[in-house]
């Protein structure tokens, strides 16, 4: 008989299809000049998809920058998701029907996120909400000071977080072992007087029992937990990074036999909850989303100059009237030739 | 501009730094949302004793005594008021601010802008900064430029007890994020009146706290009180100076700095910062593009050395006292 346990285990694997078509295809829009430097979540499916799946609409998510599955299925659309590599800050203003409303945008200076989501646990803290807040960072960003700030406090104030780690082995060109003489990341928990815990990150259903229960153990007030997901990049760092400089071809192809989309389609095969059929029609539809996403992207009206004024401030300042007015002018121009 | 209010029949005696811990818990009072964190803030109400008796009144809960981390201050803040409540952060000293610039630069000023208003960063974060009073090394910093430069902040300096009053409440009710500059020389300087149901001052102006037609002194913080100073001085001998108190160093009310000195034709910049890449010389240039044609001696600046802030002993040569601006202001009169 099918669960729903089986149907989260489906609806994960159609969406790890989905991010991993879209993947390749926003890394296909960078290559021909349609999208800025942009970071690849191949290898990361399985993360990111247990991460929006374990989420509830009363929870917090705030991300780093590889959570593209995370918030597509926090209800950023994909076309969203492009617009923000793109080069486009209102990439960034989720929809506000969304579970999405209230979670940071993406972050690109490194674990500085960490210590932020400390403060909205214990906003939600303070407020008695039956939430908790999951925030994700890589391997490298155990190695700053955010990353222990913030497991640090959350012991001590006992806050709904959790932290998961994405450790994929490689922050840039620095592998895993370079970072860090602890046995594990998960053991800088001890520090901060936390439980650390480790899991496949290729496994989504091993990584949605462990973060339904973190998170759960978070919304009762129970604590903060650390996670420690590994995975492995199967990327580049980002679309202006080149691997092959610092990463052997053995080690990659190694780490494809255990990529997760296949895995998990294997394992919903083996249980007679997928096969060939409904893969291609899947594959079909994956190819469709993303076409639409891109097509809605590209056809995007451009912003207007007077933007980077006026989000500045609630109001703006009269001593940037002027300058508000230059920018006005282009948009001028602009409009009219 | 505002004219300063002084005199009130609901005006009561107080410091600065009474003025701060009353603004404080007015608006923690009125404002639920309002919460404090910092170390030591609780317990023992600060070092300096700005939140004396507020965990006491407001509760652990909205008194957060933080653990040792500049950086986490600012980052809980940036979290917190990320969902909508206030937090005030308070910053021991100004001079351990520096792990907490990334929060403050990257994130606090820019969380509404990149979002494009769909979250923003009402925060406060009060520092006390400036020398004076013989404190440890790295106790006597005044870097309010590197502040003053990033933007989507606004940077607030008060001068005097009603200013740190009222500009404090202001600061709270502000929707943008915060970085407030508390002369620490002037916390328990003197009493003067405050009105504490009095309302919260602009954010967006200059203080006119002296007119005059000779020249205008312009400073703001704890060089005030040098400046006022130096006006008494200068009126003695018959020269009336107009003294400006900037008070808002971003965004920068230029309107007020430009007529002034279209008007007397004459300013003197006095800041205990720096003089190099200081905010003086942002006024100065202000001053050469909008007032070029009424100048009539070039625009002075009497500020701190081009150097780190001395230990103690040598603190007295470094700050600008009143000899310093007088002669600067003498030496503009007899261009």
């Amino acid at each position: 008989m099918r669960t729903d346990h089986d149907d989260r285990r489906v609806a994960g694997y159609k969406t790890m299809a989905l991010i991993r078509h879209f993947d390749k295809k926003a890394v296909n829009l960078q290559r021909t000049g349609r999208l800025g430097t942009y970071a690849s979540c191949l290898g990361a499916e399985a993360i990111g998809t247990a991460a929006g799946l374990a989420l509830t609409r009363d929870d917090y998510f705030v991300p780093y920058y590889r959570d593209h599955a995370t918030l597509y299925l926090r209800g950023v659309p994909l076309h969203q998701i492009l617009q923000y590599w793109g080069g486009d800050e209102r990439g960034n203003a989720f929809p506000a029907d969304s579970a999405a409303r209230r979670d940071l945008p993406y972050c690109v200076p490194i674990a500085t996120q960490l210590t932020q989501a400390a403060g909205i646990a214990s906003a939600a803290k303070l407020r008695h909400e039956h939430a908790a807040v999951l925030a994700t960072c890589g391997d490298g960003a155990t190695s700053r000071g955010d990353f222990y700030e913030a497991l640090n406090v959350a012991g001590v104030w006992q806050l709904p977080l959790v932290v998961l780690i994405n450790n994929n082995q490689w922050a840039i060109s620095v592998p895993r072992g370079l970072q860090t003489a602890c046995a594990s990341l998960a053991d800088k928990a001890m520090a901060a007087g936390i439980p650390g815990v480790q899991v496949d990150g290729n496994d989504l259903d091993a990584l949605i029992e462990v973060l339904d229960h973190a998170l759960e153990r978070a919304r009762a007030g129970k604590g903060a937990t650390l996670i420690e997901a590994i995975s492995y990049r199967l990327s580049d760092h980002t679309t202006a990074d080149d691997a092959s400089r610092y990463r052997k071809a053995s080690d990659l192809h190694r780490a494809w036999q255990n990529e997760p989309v296949r895995r998990l389609r294997d394992t919903l095969a083996e249980a007679g909850l997928w096969d060939a059929q409904r893969e291609t029609d899947w594959q079909q539809q994956c190819e469709r989303t993303v076409e639409e996403a891109i097509d809605t992207y590209l056809n995007l009206p451009p912003a207007p100059a007077t933007d980077m004024l006026d989000y500045l401030y609630a109001e703006l300042p009269a001593a940037l009237r002027d300058q508000r007015s230059a920018l006005a002018a282009v948009d001028q121009e602009v409009r009219h030739g | 501009m505002a004219e300063l209010q002084t005199h009130s029949a609901h005006a009561v005696p107080m410091n600065l730094l009474e003025a701060v811990n009353r603004a404080l818990a007015r608006a923690m009072a009125e404002d639920d949302s309002v919460v404090l964190l910092g170390e030591d803030i609780g317990t023992n109400g600060g070092v300096f004793r700005a939140t004396e008796g507020l965990k006491q009144q407001f509760g652990f809960r909205r008194v957060m005594d933080t653990p040792l981390a500049e950086n986490l201050i600012a980052g809980l803040a940036v979290g917190m008021a990320s969902q909508g409540l206030k937090p005030v952060a308070e910053i021991q000293f100004m001079g351990f601010i520096y792990a907490a610039l990334e929060q403050i630069l990257s994130h606090a000023a820019r969380l509404r802008n990149r979002t494009r208003g769909r979250l923003s960063c009402p925060l406060v974060i009060r520092a006390p900064y400036g020398g004076g009073i013989h404190a440890p090394e790295h106790h006597s910093e005044s870097t309010e430029a590197l502040f003053a430069h990033i933007p989507g902040l606004r940077v607030v300096m008060p001068s005097s007890p009603a200013r740190a009053h009222g500009l404090l409440l202001a600061a709270i009710q502000c929707p943008d994020p915060v970085i407030f500059l508390e002369p620490k020389r002037l916390y328990r300087l003197k009493r003067l009146p405050v009105v504490a149901d009095g309302d919260p001052l602009p954010l967006d102006t200059c203080f006119t706290l002296r007119t005059g037609d000779d020249l205008t002194l312009i400073s703001w913080g704890a060089a005030i009180h040098e400046t006022l100073g130096a006006a008494d001085q200068l009126a003695a001998e018959g020269i009336n100076a107009e003294v400006i108190d900037v008070a808002c160093l971003n965004p920068l009310d230029r309107d007020t700095l430009v007529a002034s000195v279209s008007r007397t034709g004459r300013a003197v910049i006095v800041h205990e910062a720096p003089g190099h890449g200081g905010m003086g010389a942002e006024i100065a240039a202000t001053l050469a593009n909008q007032a070029l044609l009424h100048l009539r001696a070039p625009v002075e600046r009497v500020t701190g050395y081009d150097c780190p802030m001395p230990y103690f002993q040598l603190e007295p040569h470094y700050l600008p006292d009143e000899e310093r601006i007088v002669a600067a202001a003498k030496r503009t009169l007899a261009y």
